[in-house]
């Protein structure tokens, strides 16, 4: 380490947060290509550009998917990072991992690769940082005879991912995580050869919380819902009151339909009213219960601003039962269906849409249309309103 | 109907217009369907094109490229490569 000069990253290890110039330091005393990967970062700070290629064609045999070629564009100054491929791992559902599970990770990437994880990428997936080549097949090779398998990347399915579901979460409307792993075993194919026009996510969540952001970064979202009423323990509910909780302001103002109404120590919700945003079942967790006729929404079309601007999803089915696969099978085939014949090169599906026309897509996908299914939901997830700022 | 085109026929095909597009135009999974699709009309089906192109990326003949979307491509050392 003495003969490592790095006088720029050395400032992102000061401060209250721990950095990752720290771990690659770490690691640097047992893999020299984590030594170049540091002189060639300190470099790119240096003189403020990057130094890395895309490399397209790595990859392992038979797959199109899973390896993200990346070489040094200083090869003979950064010999350790001349080659320094990424692999995508298939995560488990809900990001659920043993002990052995993660050692048996390690292990195969101690030996074949630089060491260097992301837990996790954006996709969802286990990311194994920096390898060369001829280490591809070997790597591949290991995570298989160990029941791994890599995820998507390219024109492809990408990793399905979900939340953690009826495994933690009171909340969940359907399970997740058997969802993940029957969408993940039933389009291998798609996952794994490259098929369509660009990317396409999708990303599962128990409930209207969101905690995959399905409706923001997820081509297809499948998000958590309830058909019937808020299930409520007044009994719980007076147990707040009596805590002095102030449940107007932290409840009641802050219901979006203002379908929430307090009598003595009752709660009154107008269910009829209520947009499922789950601020009060948030709020009064004891209290207040999704409704039990539960399933999931469907939208379509989310993405991050590449290409074009950024997009939040749109509603095509706002509730289908999840007791059985079968429907949602069928949904996603008559999209994919669609998006084949008529999607263009690097095109979302959510683009694809709006340069057809929602009419005419949810025609060629035969659904129905229905008041749910709107034109435009907030197409900018980074907008920020100015009268909350008013209010404020 | 579907089926009266041998998956190898498909796959043949399907080189020959990778090979003569080499260096040109970067043909993806979808314009390789839609070329023989329009060709045999419905005696090949889009499952028979998924066959024909697993079969070529099996033997190795084709590889799948990256280079802003997929592609499939003939084997070669890329460009961006460091030897």
């Amino acid at each position: 380490m003495s003969d490592l000069k790095t006088p720029l990253l050395d400032e992102l290890e000061k401060g209250a947060w721990p950095s990752f110039v720290k771990d690659l330091k770490t690691m640097a005393d047992k893999k020299p290509m984590v030594k170049d990967l540091l002189r060639q970062l300190e470099k790119s700070y240096t003189d403020k550009r990057g130094y890395w290629k895309h490399g397209g064609l790595v990859g392992v045999m038979g797959y199109g998917g899973g390896v993200i070629g990346r070489y040094s564009a200083l090869p003979d100054e950064f010999p350790g990072v001349s080659h320094f491929h990424t692999v995508r791992v298939n995560q488990p559902s809900g990001w659920f991992y043993t002990a052995d599970a993660l050692n048996e990770l390690l292990d195969i990437w101690d030996e074949h690769g630089s060491g260097l994880l992301n837990m996790h990428g954006s996709t969802g997936d286990l990311v194994f940082l920096g390898t060369v080549t001829d280490e591809l097949e070997p790597t591949f090779r290991a995570l298989t005879a160990k029941d791994w398998d890599l995820g998507g990347s390219g024109s492809d399915l990408r990793t399905p991912s979900c939340c953690v579901g009826p495994a933690r979460c009171q909340n969940a409307c359907y399970d997740t995580l058997a969802l993940t792993y029957d969408l993940t075993h039933k389009y291998q194919d798609e996952l794994h050869r490259p098929m369509f026009n660009y990317k396409f996510k999708i990303k599962m969540s128990g409930c209207p919380n969101d905690c995959t952001a399905a409706i923001a970064r997820s081509d297809l979202g499948i998000i958590g819902i309830w058909k019937d009423d808020i299930q409520v323990d007044q009994a719980a509910f007076a147990e707040y009151v009596d805590s002095g909780m102030d449940i107007q302001g932290a409840v009641v103002d802050k219901c979006p339909t203002k379908c929430i109404s307090v009598e003595g120590k009752e709660i009154k919700i107008d269910n009829s009213d209520c947009v499922k945003c789950m601020h009060c079942i948030n709020t009064l967790p004891k209290a207040l219960k999704v409704g039990k006729e539960r399933g999931a929404a469907i939208v379509l079309g989310a993405k991050a601003p590449i290409v074009e601007g950024a997009l939040f999803g749109s509603v095509m089915v706002p509730f289908m039962k999840m007791d059985d696969f079968e429907e949602l099978h069928d949904l996603i085939e008559r999209i994919w269906e669609f998006w084949d014949e008529h999607g263009k090169n690097r095109e979302r599906i959510g683009e694809c849409v709006e340069r057809v026309g929602l009419a005419n897509f949810i025609e060629g996908i035969g659904l129905e249309p229905i008041p749910q299914m709107i034109k435009e939901p907030r197409d900018n997830p980074y907008i920020f309103y100015e009268e909350y700022y008013e209010e404020e | 109907m579907a089926g009266e085109i041998s998956i190898e026929q498909i796959a043949d095909e399907m080189y020959q217009l990778v090979a003569e597009s080499a260096g040109q135009k970067k043909l993806k999974s979808t314009d390789l369907t839609k070329a023989m699709t329009s060709k045999y009309g419905d005696k090949v089906s889009k499952q028979d094109c998924k066959d024909a192109i697993k079969m070529l990326i099996d033997s190795g003949r084709c590889v799948y490229g990256y280079y802003g979307g997929s592609s499939i491509e003939l084997p070669r050392v890329e460009g961006s490569a460091n030897q």
